[in-house]
């Protein structure tokens, strides 16, 4: 099962950075989140997998699938890359790879004997809400403070503006 | 160990899909795509957090509550990078990145 999973986010992946059109592309992407999810999934973290899923694939998605819809003719295909940027594009993922890749191969995890905690909404909500120990109440605040900042950034910035004289 | 598969192996599919994504990064000329090669960059190291939450501290949620925190991130980022896209558009008629160069100062 993890290699059918892994098999899809890596195959989907490639071609998302290499089909010529921009909504398969955006398709491609929804494939590699979805797949995540059923990683998470695996792992036994179902509410990672179904946070995965409503804001990653139904959210972020759609919002790219309605953006390219605005801004592109749906018969668009994109030109070939030039080469130098081709070259210096897989020279760099390459070398990161190998680089990343020796060293996580060489050290070894020791993996964690305490006893598994069980993930359920009750203990998520206590952690996200606690001041005390393992409590997590200022960045929740602090994440909320981002998304309202960001709603009211993304209407000024779509804004259209009807008069340039006109006070808003 | 769980259903038998190392570590490791989560560990070599992130990693490979971050240097897709940063690959992607540099060989797309439009925004949009440049996009959404920075969500498979951030999805990967959210694999990251939780692979290394469950296998090496399963008795406690941090990375669990990181990579919430990074999904919330990613959303406020993709909707705030959309809207100057459809502002960028409006005002050259197309988002390649060669085009935009007259936002320089």
């Amino acid at each position: 099962m993890f290699y059918l999973f892994s098999g899809i986010i890596l195959i989907c992946s490639l071609l998302s950075i290499t089909t010529r059109r921009i909504l398969r592309a955006a398709v491609y992407l929804l494939c590699v989140l979805l797949a995540t999810a059923g990683l998470y999934f695996m792992l036994n973290y179902q509410f990672m997998a179904a946070v995965q899923l409503t804001l990653y694939a139904g959210g972020i998605v759609v919002l790219i699938i309605f953006s390219i819809l605005l801004t592109h003719h749906i018969s668009h295909r994109f030109q070939h890359p030039n080469l130098t940027k081709l070259i210096m594009g897989i020279g760099a993922a390459t070398v990161g790879i190998g680089l990343v890749l020796t060293t996580i191969l060489s050290h070894s995890f020791q993996a964690g004997t305490a006893p598994e905690l069980p993930v359920d909404m009750t203990v998520i909500g206590n952690q996200l809400l606690s001041t005390g120990k393992n409590g997590y109440v200022l960045p929740f605040e602090l994440i909320s403070i981002l998304l309202l900042a960001a709603m009211i950034a993304a209407i000024v910035v779509a804004k259209k503006e009807k008069n340039k004289n006109s006070e808003i | 160990m769980i259903q038998g598969i190392p570590l490791e192996h989560f560990l070599v599919v992130s990693t490979i899909m971050f240097f897709i994504g940063v690959c992607g990064f540099i060989i797309r000329r439009n925004l949009i795509t440049m996009l959404m090669a920075i969500e498979l960059i951030l999805n990967s190291v959210n694999i990251n957090f939780v692979v290394f939450n469950r296998y090496l501290y399963p008795d406690q949620l941090q990375g669990q509550f990181f990579s919430l925190f990074i999904v919330g991130i990613a959303a406020a980022e993709a909707s705030v990078a959309i809207a100057l896209i459809i502002n960028i558009y409006r005002n050259v008629k197309n988002i390649e990145v060669e085009n935009v160069n007259e936002m320089k100062f």
